[in-house]
Formats: structure tokens, sequence, C-alpha cells
């Protein structure tokens, strides 16, 4: 039965290693500029901390938001047949390609104060504005498409045949659902989670549109970051290697999970 | 092997903060192509309209010479010209960015040239009635954005408010005085301190609220020609533009003081 592995062509590598040198240089460019000196009174000052707990407790309350409305958007997406069904994948994967800068405007003009909904329900558009809220909402809409990509791929690779199995042995769909299609594309949702999760930890352009800069509500370590440059560029790059390592951490934890 | 897939998001995490600044990396530098020569002006964003008009002429008047404007915030622009960004001329919107370059970087002593001062911004037709700063300062119900204090507008509006003896408590403290402005145009906000040069820019769209304490901070605008530039007499020539009453009258349109 052992099948001796299909090795791949050497010269795959030289392409793969360009890429890796591509991709880590300018890691390892941030880390030579880092001024470990005072590296932890920069990281350690107030705004920093205060930053820092805003960016992990918003990208967890999105990643949150992502899996709550994620899951049954790639259920549907990935189980189901209707008319126009490509055409709104497609729609649903638009974050992905619009700048996000552009992505806090379109949020702007449907929750803004003046928005399509914020005008309609003026107590909402006035308690979104500036508020943690806001960051949240920046957040999920930029990173929900990775976990939506992600788990539908996942679930098309599993296939329906032990659904079909569980159904003609008398589950329910709700049974079905949760016992048997879920965890077969439990590494998928995990994965895209992390994603999620990465992503909205990384968010500017959308947070900083639509929910301002302010300490400790609204600013984030990304525009604490872009704020830091102005003024201290040794502080934004110490900031921007804590969220490199942040992000490192976080994935690692997840994969580790994923593999026991 | 089981990591794999996941390496993408280490990269997200990064790649989010880089992409947000995409829309004003230092490319401008590139030749025409049209076998003319090419200047490149780096200028302050708030110097859009009035450089963009300055642009014209000074083409109009040197034929086969094409200047290409690299507009962004004076910060972003100090640290491309540091890196060696390939620019002739470069104007910022405060001295203390003009100062982070050496001597041996400009071509020239910088010269002021205009000047810039802080009004509030509030919404069409001043709803909230604010007559002052006392009326957005803290403790009035009146929702204010500012800049933040670490790039020029915010360091204005501290003053300011220092100046006036109120404290301020806004709701945003933006990254640029375009942000301060466009949290008030979409109505988010109530009213923003912004440059006088803006509220004109803005038209229709804000109605300004004049600040006597303004007065006191006065954002003055430096022009330099730089010693990288292989054109120092066209660059010359642009700085000597900018300076001339054709200049002034330009920028006096656009709402700048004279320096």
């Amino acid at each position: 039965m052992s099948t001796r592995p299909v090795g791949l062509p050497r010269w795959v590598v030289v392409p793969a290693a360009l890429g890796a040198v591509f991709v880590l240089l300018p890691l390892v460019a941030v880390v030579a500029q880092v001024d470990w000196s005072s590296f932890g009174a920069l990281i350690t000052s107030e705004s920093s901390r205060a930053a820092l707990a805003l960016s992990l407790r918003t990208s967890a309350a999105s990643t949150a938001a992502c899996v709550v409305v994620g899951v049954p958007m790639a259920l549907v997406l990935a189980r189901t047949r209707f008319p126009g069904q490509g055409v709104l994948r497609s729609l649903v994967l638009l974050p992905l390609v619009l700048p996000p800068v552009v992505g806090g405007l379109a949020l702007l003009y449907t929750f803004g104060r003046r928005g399509l909904v914020g005008e309609t329900f003026p107590v909402l558009g006035e308690e979104i504005a500036f508020s943690t809220l806001a960051v949240v909402m920046a957040q999920t809409f930029v990173a929900l498409p990775f976990l939506v990509v992600s788990l539908e791929g996942a679930l098309r690779t599993a296939g329906e045949r032990y659904e079909v199995v569980a159904a003609s042995l008398g589950a329910r769909p709700t049974t079905v659902l949760l016992r048997v299609t879920l965890p077969l594309a439990l590494p998928g949702l995990l994965s895209g989670a992390v994603l999620a999760f990465a992503r909205s930890l990384g968010e500017f352009g959308a947070t900083i549109t639509f929910a301002g800069s302010r300490e400790g509500v609204t600013r984030t370590l990304p525009l604490e970051i872009y704020l830091q440059r102005e003024t201290d560029p040794d502080a934004a790059i110490a900031l921007a290697l804590v969220l490199v390592v942040v992000a490192v951490l976080v994935i690692g934890l997840a994969g580790q999970r994923r593999a026991a | 092997m089981r990591l794999l897939p996941l390496l993408p998001a280490v990269l997200l995490a990064a790649s989010g903060l880089a992409a947000c600044g995409g829309d004003d990396d230092g490319s401008g530098a590139g030749a025409g192509g049209t076998g003319g020569t090419t200047l490149v002006v780096f200028a302050a964003a708030s110097l859009t309209d009035s450089f963009g008009q300055l642009e014209q002429d000074f083409e109009a008047s040197h034929e086969g010479v094409d200047v290409q404007l690299q507009l962004g915030g004076s910060s972003d622009l100090v640290t491309q010209v540091q890196n060696g960004a390939d620019a002739d001329v470069l104007a910022t919107a405060d001295e203390a960015n003009m100062d982070k370059l050496s001597a041996d970087e400009l071509g020239a002593e910088p010269q002021v040239f205009a000047t810039n001062t802080l009004e509030i911004a509030t919404q069409p037709g001043n709803p909230d009635g604010i007559a002052g700063l006392a009326d957005v300062a803290e403790g009035s119900d009146v929702d204010l954005v500012t800049c933040a204090p670490e790039v020029p507008c915010g360091a204005a509006a501290q003053g300011v408010a220092e100046a006036a003896g109120v404290a301020l408590d806004p709701v945003s403290e933006e990254q640029s005085v375009t942000d301060v402005l466009g949290k008030v145009t979409s109505g988010q906000a109530d009213a923003g301190l912004v440059y006088r040069t803006d509220v004109i820019a803005a038209g229709d769209e804000v109605t300004g609220v004049e600040v006597p304490e303004a007065a006191d901070v006065v954002n003055r605008y430096p022009i330099a020609p730089l010693a990288s530039s292989d054109q120092a007499e066209l660059a010359a020539e642009f700085v000597a533009l900018v300076l001339s009453d054709e200049g002034q009258q330009v920028l006096a349109d656009a709402g700048f003081g004279a320096p």
C-alpha cells in the first residue's frame, strides 16, 4: 500500500524561496530598525497599552461577529443553489478588493448620523458615531469575507456524503449540521476565524474613516502606530513589531490547537 | 505542514496597515516620458488647489517642463525626502517638519510663503449657533472633532484652546485636517477645528466660524528647493513663482494669509 511520495520538481524551490524572501525581508528590516534600548518604555506607555488592549478587544468581538453571521453565510453559499448565487457571492467578497477607506465611507453612508440607516433611526446613528462599536463594525466589514471564503472552501472540500448518510439514518437537518457538517469543516472554520482576527487586528482605513480616533475608545494599535509615526518613528516601529508578534502568537496558538 | 494555511494571516495583520498608506506613496518621481523636463514638487495636502493652479501657470511659462505635484502630509513628505525621494522642491504646512531636514539636504534656506489659521467648521448654516471656542469646549453638547496633538493642525488646536483659556474634549482626534473636515461634511460630527483654507475649499458643505484667539497660533508654510535636485535653476524659479505677487494672489484666493 505504501506509495512513494511524488516529489516536487526542484525548480519550484527557487520562486518559492524568492517569494519567502520578499515577504520576510521587510519584517527583518522592521526588527533591524527597532531601538531596543527604549523598546520597553515605548511599548508600555499608557497610550500604547490602551491601543493594544482596544485592538485585542475589538478584534475578538469582530471575529465573534464574523463567526455568528459568516458561518450561516458560508453554509448558504456552499450547500444551497438559488438564482443569482454567483453574483451574491461576488458581492459578499467585495470588501476584499475594496480599499478599506472606501469601506469606511460606505459604512458612514449607511450607519452615519446622516446615513441610510442612521438617519432613519437617529438613536442608532448617535450611538454608533465615534464609539468602540463603530470600530468593531468596521473590522467585521473587512474581515467577514475571509471567514466566509475559508469556510465555504472547506465545506465544498468536505463534500455532502456523510450528511446524506446521516440524513438517511433519520437525523434532522439541525442535527446533521451540528454533528456532521460543522465538525468536518472545523479546521476551515478555525483558519477562517484566525484570518478574520488577523485582518481585524491590522484594520486601519475603514476604522479611521468610520469610527475616528480617540485613545481608549476608537484608537486601535494600527491607528496609534500611524499617529506615532508623525512625531516618534521609533515608537511606531516598536508598536508595529508588537502588532506582528501578537498576530504570530494568535496564529501559532490556533495552529497548535488545531493540530492537537 | 498544518500551519501552512494560516501563514497568510500573519501577513494580513501586517499588510492591512501598509495598505492604508497606499494612495500617497512616493511614486510621483518617475520621468514624464515625453522627452521634456520634469520638475517634482512635494507639497502639503492643504496646498492641493493653489499649487495645482501654480503648476499650470509654471508650465504655461516654461515650455517643455512638466511639473509633477506630489501631495501628502508634511511629515510623510519629509520622510520620503529623507529616504531619497527624487524631489526638486518641498513645501510643508509647518516649520517643524521642514526643520527636520539638514542644511545639506536643502538647496537653499527655506522661505515662508503663506500662513494659515484655524477656524471652526460647523454644519451648513451653523444650526447649533456656535459663536466661538467656548461653545464647542468641554461640557458643551457639541460633538467636536480636532486633529491629534501629534500633527500640526492638532498642535495648533491645542495652542488656540490655551490662548482662549478653554479645555477641548473632542470625540475624535484625527490624523489629518482632511479627516476632520470629512467628519463634519458627512454630518458625523457637529463641528471641527480646521484651517481657514479648508473651510473655503469646502464651499457650501460647512459654515466657518472665526476664532479670534486663532490669530495667536499662526501656521507658517515654508518652501525650499532640495539639494538632491539636478534642476536647481528650475526649482529656484518655481520657488520664485510661489513668492511672487502672482503666486501670492493665488494663495490669498485660497484663504491663505500673507507670510
